[in-house]
C-alpha cells in the first residue's frame, strides 16, 4: 500500500474486511445475497408473494447475474406496507424505531436490532477512521437527534471510534458557533447548507473559524451539493469537508469519503449497490444510472433491491488509501420528482394533498426552488378559488398562514406561501409542470 | 334608491404595468372612475373604485377576463369643517361598527367619504341619526 511506502501507518477501523480483494469481496456478497433472499422467501410474505409472481425461487440465484431476476422494492412499497408490514423479526426483537418523512404524508417506520444498529455504527467508524478522525477528535454533531437518522447514528459512529461527542443538534446557531469557540471541537457533522448559514453567520459577528476555533474537517451530508460549492466552503472556512450517503431506508447516513475525498466507499460486506439504466439493465462501471441497493446484513427491515431513486456510477478502482470496496460517485440527480429541500424529501404530491384538504384553493399551484446565500428556499404558490377570493386583508393573512402551518406539519419544513388570484398561474396541457427548480450548485 | 353603494373591487397582482393594463380595459369598456384607491395585501393589489353603473361595469370587466368583486360601501358627505369626521366615526365606534377601510373623494365644494364597514345597514341608520348625509347610489 502507499500509505506503508511513504512510511505512515494508514489507519483502519477494520483492515482485514476493508482491505479484501475484489475477488473474495464478490464472493461474499453473492453467499450474502443468496443467503438473504433465502431468508426472506421464508419468513416475508411480501417478499414470497413477489418472488412467486416473478416466478423466481431463491434456489435460482447463482449468480449476479440470476440476482437480477428478483422483484424491485420501491418507495411505495415501503408506504404500502405502513408501519410494520415489512419487518420480519418481532417488535420484541427491535432495540430502536427510527421515522422518516415520507410520500403523500405517510412516513416510513424503519425498526433495527442490536444486530442493526450494531452493523450500521460500524459502517461509520470504518468511515469515520478513512477521513483521519480518531479518538483524539471532538465531534459537535449538528444533525437532528430524534426520529431522524442523522443525528443519533452519527453520535454513535463517533463514540465507536472513541471520540467525543457533543450532541448539539441542529439550530440555534449562536449556541453552535460559542461551543465551536470555548471547546476543543475538531470536527463538524451538518447539511452543505448548514454549514454555509454557520460561515455567514462567524463572518458577521466577526469570528474566524481558522484562528478562534480547532474545527479543521466536516462530514456534509443530507442533501446533494457540488464540487465547487464544497471547494468554496473549504476556502472561507478551512473546513475539509467529507461527504455522507444514506437513508433511514439503509440505516441512516451510512457511506462516507476518505481523505481522498473521491467518492463514498460502499462497504460492500453491508450492501450490494447495482446502477441501472433506463430499460433495468446493468451500466458500464462508472456510468451513470439509477441506484439499486439491496442490505446484506440487515434483519429488521431488510431491504432487496430497493430503488432508492437517486443516479450515480461506481467505481472499483481501489482507492489510494488503500481500501478495496467500491465507490460511490457524487449523486447527480433523481429519478422520480422527488425534492431535497435543506436536507429534507419532499415529494410535489405532498403539497397536493394539503392543497386538497383546502377548499378555499382551486388545485393549480406552482413550486419554486432557490438557493441563494446556498440556503434553499420553496415557494409554494396556490390559486385562491374565485368564491374565496376576498378584499379582507385578515381572512387574506388567515388563509396564507393556515397553507403554510399544514406544509409544515406534512413536509417538516416552512414554505414561502403566495396566494395567487383565480386563473393567473400557468395552465398546461398534459403533463403539468408543477417544479421550477432554479437552485444552482456553482 | 339605496345608500349602500356597490363598489367595484378590481383584484391584480403585483407586477409592473398592471395598473396600466385595468386602466386601458376601463378606458375600453368607457367606465368611468367617480373615485378609486389602490391597496396591496403581500398576495396582490386591490384597486376599488367607484362608478357609475356598477353593474354594467362588473359585467363589462367579467367578460373582459378580470377579476373583479362587488362590494357594500357607503359614502358620507363631509362638511368642510373641522371635526367633521370625528362625528361620523364616533358614532360608528359607539354602535361597535368597525371600519375596514375608506377613501376620500372632493369634488368642487364637496368631500365624500366611501367607506367600507363590517355591517353598511346598520351603519346607514347610525350614520342618519347623527344628521349626516349619506351619498345615495343614484347620485353617482
Amino acid at each position: 500500500m502507499i500509505a506503508h511506502v511513504i512510511g505512515v501507518k494508514m489507519a483502519f477501523w477494520n483492515e482485514k474486511i476493508e482491505t479484501m480483494p475484489r475477488e473474495e469481496l464478490e464472493k461474499m456478497q453473492l453467499r450474502l445475497l443468496k443467503e438473504k433472499v433465502t431468508e426472506m422467501y421464508a419468513k416475508s410474505a411480501f417478499f414470497k408473494k413477489r418472488m412467486d409472481e416473478a416466478g423466481v425461487k431463491p434456489e435460482d440465484i447463482n449468480s449476479f447475474e440470476d440476482f437480477r431476476r428478483v422483484p424491485f422494492m420501491k418507495k411505495t412499497d415501503l408506504r404500502d406496507n405502513y408501519p410494520d408490514k415489512l419487518f420480519v423479526v418481532p417488535y420484541d426483537d427491535l432495540v430502536r424505531i427510527h421515522v422518516s418523512s415520507g410520500t403523500t404524508g405517510k412516513p416510513t417506520v424503519v425498526g433495527y436490532t442490536q444486530k442493526d444498529l450494531d452493523n450500521w455504527t460500524e459502517a461509520l467508524a470504518r468511515g469515520m477512521t478513512a477521513f483521519g478522525m480518531t479518538r483524539k477528535d471532538m465531534l459537535q454533531n449538528m444533525h437532528g437527534y430524534g426520529l431522524f437518522t442523522g443525528g443519533l447514528g452519527v453520535h454513535y459512529g463517533a463514540e465507536k471510534i472513541g471520540a467525543t461527542v457533543l450532541p448539539i443538534s441542529t439550530g440555534n446557531t449562536s449556541r453552535q458557533i460559542q461551543l465551536m469557540q470555548d471547546l476543543p471541537v475538531t470536527t463538524l457533522a451538518g447539511t452543505p447548507s448548514y454549514y454555509f448559514h454557520i460561515a455567514d453567520v462567524c463572518e458577521q459577528i466577526g469570528v474566524d473559524i481558522r484562528k478562534d476555533t480547532k474545527v479543521r474537517k466536516g462530514i456534509a451530508g443530507g442533501e446533494p451539493w457540488s464540487e465547487s460549492m464544497r471547494k468554496k466552503l473549504e476556502e472561507r472556512t478551512g473546513i475539509k469537508t467529507y461527504n455522507c450517503y444514506g437513508a433511514s431506508e439503509f440505516y441512516g447516513p451510512m457511506f462516507l469519503e476518505c481523505v481522498e475525498q473521491n467518492g463514498l466507499h460502499l462497504w460492500a460486506d453491508l450492501a450490494y449497490v447495482e446502477i441501472l439504466d433506463e430499460n433495468d439493465q446493468p451500466c458500464k462501471e462508472g456510468e451513470r444510472g439509477a441506484i439499486v441497493i439491496t442490505m446484506l446484513q440487515k434483519e429488521a427491515f431488510p431491504l432487496i433491491r430497493y430503488r432508492i431513486g437517486d443516479i450515480s456510477a461506481i467505481d472499483w478502482t481501489p482507492c489510494k488509501c488503500g481500501r478495496t470496496h467500491p465507490r460511490l460517485m457524487r449523486i447527480s440527480g433523481r429519478t422520480d420528482d422527488m425534492l431535497v429541500v435543506r436536507g429534507v424529501n419532499v415529494f410535489p404530491s405532498q403539497i397536493e394533498s394539503v392543497i386538497g384538504e383546502l377548499s378555499w384553493l382551486s388545485p393549480f399551484y406552482q413550486i419554486t426552488l432557490e438557493n441563494k446565500n446556498y440556503m434553499d428556499s420553496m415557494l409554494v404558490e396556490v390559486e385562491l378559488t374565485e368564491e374565496s377570493l376576498t378584499e379582507d386583508m385578515v381572512e387574506l393573512t388567515r388563509m396564507s398562514n393556515e397553507l403554510s402551518r399544514r406544509l409544515k406539519d406534512v413536509l417538516n419544513i416552512k414554505a414561502d406561501v403566495k396566494l395567487a388570484l383565480p386563473g393567473t398561474l400557468p395552465r398546461f396541457e398534459g403533463k403539468a409542470k408543477h417544479v421550477t427548480d432554479n437552485r444552482r450548485y456553482d | 334608491m339605496s345608500k349602500i353603494i356597490k363598489q367595484l373591487s378590481i383584484f391584480v397582482n403585483n407586477e409592473p404595468g398592471r395598473l396600466a393594463y385595468i386602466s386601458s380595459v376601463l378606458k375600453d369598456c368607457g367606465i368611468n372612475m367617480r373615485a378609486f384607491n389602490l391597496a396591496e395585501s403581500t398576495e396582490f393589489g386591490i384597486l376599488r373604485t367607484i362608478v357609475q353603473d356598477p353593474e354594467d361595469g362588473y359585467n363589462k370587466l367579467k367578460m373582459k377576463g378580470i377579476i373583479v368583486k362587488k362590494t357594500d360601501v357607503i359614502g358620507v358627505y363631509m362638511e368642510d369643517t373641522p371635526g367633521a369626521l370625528f362625528t361620523a366615526a364616533d358614532a360608528l365606534g359607539k354602535a361597535s361598527i368597525n371600519i375596514e377601510y375608506g377613501y376620500a373623494y372632493s369634488y368642487k365644494d364637496k368631500a365624500i367619504f366611501f367607506i367600507r364597514v363590517d355591517d353598511p345597514e346598520k351603519a346607514v341608520e347610525v350614520i342618519k341619526d347623527q344628521g349626516i348625509k349619506l351619498v345615495d347610489d343614484s347620485e353617482i
